[in-house]
C-alpha cells in the first residue's frame, strides 16, 4: 500500500459520493430561520417519505440569479422562494415556468385548491406558502416608548443606528409613511418624481446612521450584538429571536408592509417534474399550518388558519397574536404594491445604489 | 542584537525594550485573533461574543455543539439513529462542503502541480526560448484580481462547447451542451490555473542550488532523460515540488472568490460555506470550523518545515 | 575530421557543417524545453488568457438590442442622432415592441436601453403591452403611450444601445456619458460613482501597504537579528497567519471588533476606550461629546427608563452629579421630561456621530474594518519579503557604521535602511497589488464606506445583471494592476519571488 494508491482510492470514493443522484433537487430560500421552518415543516417530511434529497441553498430575494442562470442557459436551481413582485417581473420575461394550478391538493374538506387559497396567492408561474410582513424592531432593553414609524426616522428622540435592508423596496414606503403619506396613499404618492424626491429625502435624515443588511437573519443579529437600537426586519425573524432564543426584542407593527412569497421553477430548471411535486407536497393544508408553528407568517390557505396553534417548542406561546394578519397588527399595514415594484424596480435600484454610493 | 552590550546607555537599554515590546504587541496582532476563535467556538450561546459566564470559566458556559453542529446541519434527520452515518454522509451541509473542498483540491494540485513542474524545469534550462515572457504570463493568475479570472472564467465557461450547436438553428436542450460553468471540471480548471504559479515558483526556486553537472553525469552514463529526470532531477527538486503542491491544495483550499461565481449550492466548498455562513448568519458553527481550519494549518505549517529542513539538508546548504 | 585541409567548413561524421549540426541541437534542445513548458502554457492561455480577452470585449460589445430589435436597430443606426425621429423609425420600434413582447424578450431589451437611460425600462414594457393595438401615425401613438418617447434624448440612449460595438461602457467606468450623437459628457454629478470608488480603492490599498511596512518592518528586523532558533520559533508567529484562511482571519476579526467584540469588551474593561476618548478630545473640543462619554450610564438610563432615572438622578446629592446628569436634571426640572429625554438623545448622538457609542467604537463593517483585517491578512506579504533581504545583511556593516562614530540613528539610516530598500520595494508592490483587487474582506467587514472596486464589479456580474459595464470595470482595474505588475518585474524581477 503506497501513497499512490490511497490517494487515487480517496479521490474515487469522493468523487462517487460527490455525484449527483437521482431524486435531487436544489430549493432557494432566504436563510436563517425562515429556511429552518421550511425545513422541519416540507424538506424533512418530504426527505423522509419519499427519500429524494433537497440541497437547500439561500439567497437574499430579487431575481438576478435566476436571470442569470436563465440567460446563460445554465440553470441549476429547481425551486426558488420569491416575492410577489418578482413573480410577476419574471413570468414577464419568460424566466419562469408556468405552474398549473390544478395540481394543487384540495383542501381537507374538498374545498379546490384555486379556492381555498387567499385572494392573490396562486399565479401563472407561482404558488404561494406565506404572508409575511416588513416590519421594524428595537431591543427592549435599550429603549423603551417606540411606537410609530416616525419614531424609526427621529435620531434625537431615539438616537443610535438604525438597520435597514439595502435595497429601495419597504425602506421607500416606510419614508413616506414617516414623512405623514396615508398607508393608502404611499404607492400614488411614490409614482411621482416629487413623491420619490421626497421619500429619499426622508432617507437621507437618517443616511450616516444606518447600518444596510442584506440577508433577513442579519437583523435579529445586529440587534443582540447592539449594532443598531432598531432595525427593520422580517417580522418571522424578530419572532424567532424572541420565541426561541429568548431575546428581549419588541415588534412594531406601524406602517408594516405585507407580502407574499411564493414558489417558483426557473425556465429550464433540471428537475422541473420532482420540483413540481415537492410543490403539491408542501401547500397542502397541514404543511402550510405546521410551517407556522415553526415562525410567525400566516399560512397562504384560508383552511390551514384554524390548524394554527401555538410555537413549536413552547406549547404555552400562541402564534396568532404574532402573526401580520391579526387585527391588532394589521391596522396601518401597507399591502406591498407589486405591480408597482415591477415596473420600477430596476430603475430605483439603480437610483438607490447610486444615491448609496455618494 | 541578540544581546545588550554591558556598555549600553540607558538610552539605549530603554530603546531596547521598547522596540522588543512593540515587536511583541506586533506579535499578539498577528496571532491573537486566530487565537481568540478557539475559545469562543466552545461558545454555549449562539453568539460571537463572550458571555460573563464564559470569562468566570463557569463549565456550563461552554459546550461542543457547535462541533456536532457541522455534522448534523442539513441533516433530514439529525436525531434518528438508524442511518445516521448515510444521512450525515450525504446530507449535513459541512460535511459535503469538505469532501468537495478535498475533491476539486486535490485533483487540482494534481494538474497544477505535474504541469507546473514540468514548466519550471522547461524555464530553468538556459537554452529555453523567451523564457521571460513566458515566465510573467504563468504567473499572472497570482496577480490578476480574483474577481476578474472569476468574472471572466464564468463568462467563457458559460459558452456552449459543444461543436455540433455551433451552426444548430434555435434553442438546444441542456442536456447536448458542454458547457463548463457549474460543473466539477470548471472549478477544478479554474483552481489549478490559480495553483500553478506557485508550483513554478518553488520550484524554479530548488531548481537554482541544483547542480546541473548531475544531469550530465547521468547522461553520459547513458541514461535516457525520462530516467535522468526521475532518477536524478526529481528526487532533489521533490522537496520544492511538494511545497509547491502545498501551496497550490492550500490556493484551492482557500479559494472563494471564483466558487462565488462558478459554483452551484452542492459543489460548495468549505470557504464558500463560511462566506455565506458569515454573511447569512454568524453562528459559532462557523467558528469551530474555523478552530478546526486552524489546528490543519498548524499540521500544515509543520510538514512544510520538515520539508525545508530535508531539502536543505539534501542540497548541503546547512549542516541539517 | 577534414579540418587539416581546411578547405571548407568544420562538418560532423556524416558530413553536415558542424555550425549546422549545432544549431540544429541548438534548436533540438530548445524545442524540448520549449516541449516542457508548453503543456502549462496551453492550458493558461486557453482557461486563463482567452476568458480574460472575450470578457474584455463585452466590456465594448453586447449585442442585447441588436438582437431582440432588429427592425429598429436598422433605422437608428442610419439616423444620425441629431434630427428629429422620424415616423419610420416609430413604426419599426412598434414592429419590435409587439415581437419582443410575444418571444418576452421585452424585458432584456429595455434593461440594455435603461442603462443609458434611467427610467427607459418600465417605458419599454409599458408600451410593448399597448403595441399591439397601436395605429399609424406610429409616433404620436407612441407618446400617447409614455410621454418619454417625445424626447429626442431617449432616442439617442436607443441609438447608444442599437450599437453593439460601442465605447460607452470603459467610458461609463470612468463616469463618462456617450451620447447617440457621438459627443462624450460627464455623467450627472449623482451619478458619477466609479472614479470615486477606484479613488478609493487606491486609498485603502495606499493605507494598508503603509500600515503592513510600519508593522512588518520592526518585526523582520527583529527576526534577522535573532538568534536563529528564536527567530524561527517566532516565525512560526508570522507563518500561522499566513497559512490559515482568509475567511477564518475574517470571521475572527468580527468576533475581534464588533460592537459586543474582545477588543471592545477590553477597552471598556480596562477604561481604555476613555483613555483614547479623552485623547481625542484633546485635538479638538468635540462639544456634546464629551459630555456623552463623561456619563454615558446616565444617558443610556434617561433613554431607556426616562423619568424613574431622571428621579434617581434628582435624588442624588449635586456633588454626586456627573456634569451631564447635572445639566438633564436641571432641563428635566425646568421644561419636563420630554426636553430632559431630548437633551439626553441629542448627547447620545453627537457621541455616535464619532462612532463613539455605549462606551464603544464602531470598527466593523466600516472602512476601519476593511483596514484593519487586511493589514492583519497582507502583513506577511510584507514580513517575508523584508525579512529574506535583511537577513542577508551583515550586522557588522552597522558596527563598523558606529565604530567610525555614527550614532545609532545615522547607523541604521545611511547605512542599514538603504540595504533593506529591494526588500522594501518587493514587499510593498506585493501588498499593493494584492490589496487593489481584493474582494472577500471588504464584502464581509466593509459595511458601505469600506466596499472597493472589486466589490463593484461582482455587484454588476451577479446583482445588476450589466456584464458589460463589470467587463469595462475590470478591464481599468486589471490596466492599473498589469502597469504595477510590469513596475515590480523591473524594480524586483518576478523570479525573485519567494513564499515561506
Amino acid at each position: 500500500m503506497n501513497l499512490k494508491s490511497i490517494l487515487i482510492g480517496a479521490v474515487s470514493a469522493i468523487a462517487v459520493a460527490g455525484a449527483a443522484q437521482a431524486g435531487t433537487i436544489t430549493v432557494v430560500s432566504w436563510g436563517g430561520a425562515y429556511t429552518k421552518s421550511q425545513v422541519e415543516a416540507y424538506h424533512k417530511p418530504w426527505m423522509v417519505a419519499t427519500g429524494n434529497q433537497i440541497i437547500s441553498e439561500d439567497y437574499n430575494g430579487g431575481l438576478a440569479e435566476v436571470k442569470a442562470q436563465v440567460e446563460a442557459g445554465n440553470v441549476i436551481w429547481d425551486l426558488v422562494d420569491v416575492e410577489l413582485s418578482d413573480v410577476v417581473l419574471g413570468c414577464d420575461e419568460g424566466l419562469l415556468e408556468t405552474i398549473d394550478a390544478s395540481i394543487l391538493p384540495p383542501a381537507p374538506d374538498g374545498t379546490p385548491a384555486v379556492d381555498d387559497f387567499i385572494d392573490g396567492a396562486i399565479h401563472e408561474c407561482a404558488v404561494a406558502t406565506i404572508v409575511w410582513s416588513t416590519i421594524f424592531a428595537y431591543d427592549t432593553t435599550k429603549i423603551s416608548g417606540v411606537s410609530t414609524i416616525q419614531d424609526f426616522f427621529d435620531l434625537t428622540k431615539f438616537p443610535g443606528k438604525r438597520g435597514m435592508k439595502k435595497q429601495p423596496k419597504a425602506n421607500l414606503e416606510m419614508a413616506l409613511a414617516a414623512d405623514g403619506v396615508p398607508a393608502d396613499q404611499i404607492y400614488a404618492v411614490l409614482s411621482t418624481p416629487e413623491g420619490l424626491d421626497r421619500a429619499f429625502a426622508k432617507l437621507d435624515t437618517i443616511k450616516d446612521s444606518v447600518v444596510w443588511w442584506e440577508a433577513g437573519a442579519q437583523p435579529p443579529q445586529l440587534l443582540a450584538d447592539g449594532e443598531v437600537v432598531m432595525t427593520t426586519a422580517y417580522n418571522g425573524r424578530i419572532f424567532n429571536a424572541f420565541a426561541a432564543e429568548d431575546k428581549p426584542f419588541a415588534i412594531v407593527w406601524d406602517a408594516q408592509i405585507t407580502d407574499f412569497d411564493l414558489w417558483v421553477i426557473p425556465k429550464g430548471a433540471p428537475n422541473k417534474e420532482l420540483a413540481l411535486e415537492f410543490i403539491v407536497f408542501s401547500t397542502d393544508t397541514q404543511r402550510l399550518a405546521d410551517q407556522a408553528s415553526w415562525i410567525s407568517y400566516g399560512p397562504a390557505r384560508k383552511s390551514s388558519g384554524p390548524l394554527i396553534g401555538s410555537y413549536a417548542t413552547k406549547p404555552d406561546l400562541l402564534m396568532a397574536p404574532h402573526m401580520p394578519t391579526d387585527p391588532e397588527n394589521f391596522k396601518t399595514a401597507i399591502a406591498n404594491d407589486f405591480e408597482f415594484w415591477a415596473d420600477n424596480a430596476d430603475e430605483l435600484n439603480e437610483r438607490f445604489n447610486a444615491w448609496l454610493a455618494n | 542584537m541578540s544581546g545588550l552590550p554591558p556598555y549600553a546607555t540607558t538610552g539605549q537599554r530603554i530603546w531596547y525594550y521598547a522596540f522588543r515590546v512593540i515587536c511583541g504587541l506586533i506579535f499578539v496582532f498577528l496571532i491573537a485573533p486566530i487565537l481568540v476563535i478557539v475559545p469562543l467556538s466552545f461558545n454555549q450561546q449562539p453568539y460571537f461574543s463572550f458571555t460573563n459566564e464564559m470569562l468566570t470559566l463557569q463549565a456550563d458556559a461552554y459546550s461542543t455543539r457547535w462541533y456536532w453542529d457541522i455534522l448534523k446541519n442539513g441533516m433530514a434527520a439529525p436525531e434518528a439513529i438508524e442511518g445516521w452515518w448515510a444521512d450525515m454522509w450525504q446530507n449535513a451541509q459541512w460535511i459535503r462542503a469538505v469532501k468537495n473542498s478535498f475533491f476539486i483540491g486535490i485533483l487540482a494540485t494534481i494538474l497544477a502541480t505535474s504541469m507546473g513542474t514540468l514548466a519550471a524545469v522547461g524555464l530553468s534550462r538556459s537554452e529555453m526560448p523567451y523564457s521571460k515572457l513566458i515566465m510573467s504570463i504563468l504567473i499572472s493568475p497570482m496577480i490578476v484580481p480574483l474577481v476578474i479570472t472569476g468574472a471572466s472564467m464564468f463568462y467563457f465557461f458559460s459558452y456552449d462547447f459543444n461543436p455540433m450547436n455551433w451552426f444548430a438553428e434555435g434553442e438546444t436542450a441542456a442536456e447536448d451542451k458542454w458547457q463548463i460553468a457549474f460543473t466539477y471540471g470548471g472549478l477544478i480548471i479554474a483552481h489549478a490555473a490559480l495553483g500553478t504559479p506557485f508550483v513554478i515558483i518553488t520550484v524554479t526556486a530548488t531548481l537554482v542550488g541544483f547542480d546541473k553537472s548531475l544531469v550530465q553525469a547521468a547522461n553520459s552514463l547513458g541514461a535516457d532523460p525520462l530516467r535522468t529526470f526521475f532518477k536524478v532531477q526529481m528526487p532533489l527538486i521533490l522537496p520544492g515540488v511538494i511545497s509547491g503542491a502545498l501551496f497550490a491544495f492550500i490556493t484551492s483550499f482557500d479559494e472563494v472568490v471564483v466558487v462565488l461565481q462558478m459554483a452551484t449550492a452542492q459543489q460548495r466548498t468549505i470557504p464558500r460555506q463560511m462566506f455565506s455562513g458569515i454573511r447569512e448568519q454568524i453562528s459559532p458553527t462557523i467558528l469551530a470550523v474555523a478552530t478546526i481550519l486552524v489546528i490543519i494549518s498548524i499540521g500544515l505549517l509543520t510538514v512544510l518545515e520538515l520539508l525545508r529542513r530535508r531539502s536543505e539538508r539534501l542540497r548541503g546548504l546547512s549542516p541539517g | 575530421m577534414t579540418d587539416a585541409t581546411s578547405k571548407g567548413p568544420l562538418t560532423t561524421a556524416d558530413g553536415t557543417p558542424l555550425k549546422r549540426k549545432l544549431e540544429q541541437a541548438m534548436f533540438a534542445s530548445r524545442l524540448r524545453a520549449f516541449g516542457l513548458v508548453a503543456p502549462l502554457l496551453a492550458f493558461i492561455l486557453a482557461v486563463f488568457v482567452v476568458p480574460i480577452t472575450v470578457f474584455m470585449v463585452r466590456g465594448f460589445h453586447n449585442p442585447t438590442y441588436e438582437t431582440y430589435m432588429p427592425k429598429s436597430t436598422e433605422l437608428l443606426l442610419e439616423w444620425d442622432g441629431v434630427s428629429e425621429p422620424t415616423e419610420e423609425m416609430a413604426a419599426a420600434m412598434v414592429a419590435d415592441l409587439i415581437q419582443a413582447r410575444a418571444d418576452k424578450t421585452i424585458g432584456r431589451a429595455a434593461t440594455r436601453v435603461n442603462q443609458e437611460y434611467s427610467g427607459t425600462r418600465s417605458m419599454f414594457t409599458r408600451t410593448a403591452r399597448k403595441a399591439a393595438k397601436m395605429e399609424a401615425p406610429f409616433m404620436a401613438a407612441l407618446v400617447k403611450a409614455h410621454k418619454n418617447w417625445g424626447k429626442p434624448e431617449v432616442w439617442q440612449a436607443i441609438k447608444v444601445a442599437a450599437t453593439s460595438w460601442t465605447p460607452a461602457y470603459f467610458l461609463a467606468a470612468l463616469d463618462l456619458k456617450y451620447k447617440g450623437d457621438g459627443s462624450v459628457v460627464w455623467q450627472v454629478e449623482e451619478r458619477q460613482i466609479h472614479i470615486t470608488l477606484f479613488l478609493r480603492t487606491m486609498e485603502i490599498s495606499l493605507i494598508v501597504t503603509l500600515s503592513c511596512f510600519a508593522l512588518g518592518f520592526p518585526v523582520a528586523w527583529l527576526l534577522a537579528n535573532l538568534k536563529v532558533r528564536t527567530a524561527n520559533l517566532l516565525m512560526i508567529l508570522v507563518l500561522l497567519p499566513f497559512w490559515t484562511s482568509i475567511l477564518v482571519r475574517t470571521t475572527a476579526w468580527i468576533a475581534m471588533l464588533q460592537g459586543q467584540g474582545v477588543v471592545n469588551d477590553l477597552m471598556a474593561f480596562s477604561g481604555l476606550n476613555q483613555v483614547i476618548l479623552q485623547f481625542m478630545l484633546l485635538f479638538r473640543d468635540y462639544g456634546d461629546l464629551k459630555l456623552a462619554s463623561l456619563c454615558s450610564n446616565d444617558v443610556n438610563g434617561v433613554l431607556a427608563t426616562g423619568e424613574a432615572t431622571l428621579q434617581t438622578l434628582s435624588a442624588q446629592a449635586a456633588d454626586a452629579q456627573t456634569t451631564c446628569a447635572a445639566e438633564m436634571v436641571r432641563i428635566y426640572s425646568a421644561s419636563g421630561l420630554e426636553a430632559a429625554v431630548a437633551q439626553a438623545g441629542a448627547l447620545k448622538a453627537e457621541a455616535l456621530r464619532w462612532g463613539y457609542g455605549d462606551e464603544r467604537f464602531s470598527m466593523i463593517y466600516n472602512k476601519t474594518g476593511t483596514l484593519v483585517a487586511m493589514t492583519h491578512i497582507l502583513l506577511p506579504f510584507m514580513i517575508l519579503p523584508l525579512y529574506s533581504v535583511m537577513k542577508t545583511i551583515p550586522p557588522a556593516y552597522l558596527r563598523a557604521a558606529k565604530s567610525l562614530g555614527a550614532t545609532n540613528w545615522t547607523a541604521f539610516w545611511r547605512v542599514y535602511f538603504p540595504q533593506t530598500v529591494p526588500g522594501i520595494g518587493a514587499g510593498s508592490m506585493l501588498v499593493f497589488i494584492l490589496a487593489i483587487g481584493y474582494y472577500i474582506t471588504p464584502a464581509l467587514v466593509g459595511g458601505q464606506d469600506g466596499q472597493m472596486i472589486s466589490n463593484f464589479i461582482d455587484f454588476h456580474m451577479r446583482k445588476s445583471l450589466n456584464w458589460s459595464l463589470a467587463a469595462a470595470l475590470g478591464g481599468v482595474l486589471l490596466i492599473i494592476v498589469m502597469f504595477l505588475y510590469w513596475l515590480y518585474d523591473r524594480v524586483v524581477g518576478i523570479d525573485n519571488m519567494k513564499f515561506g
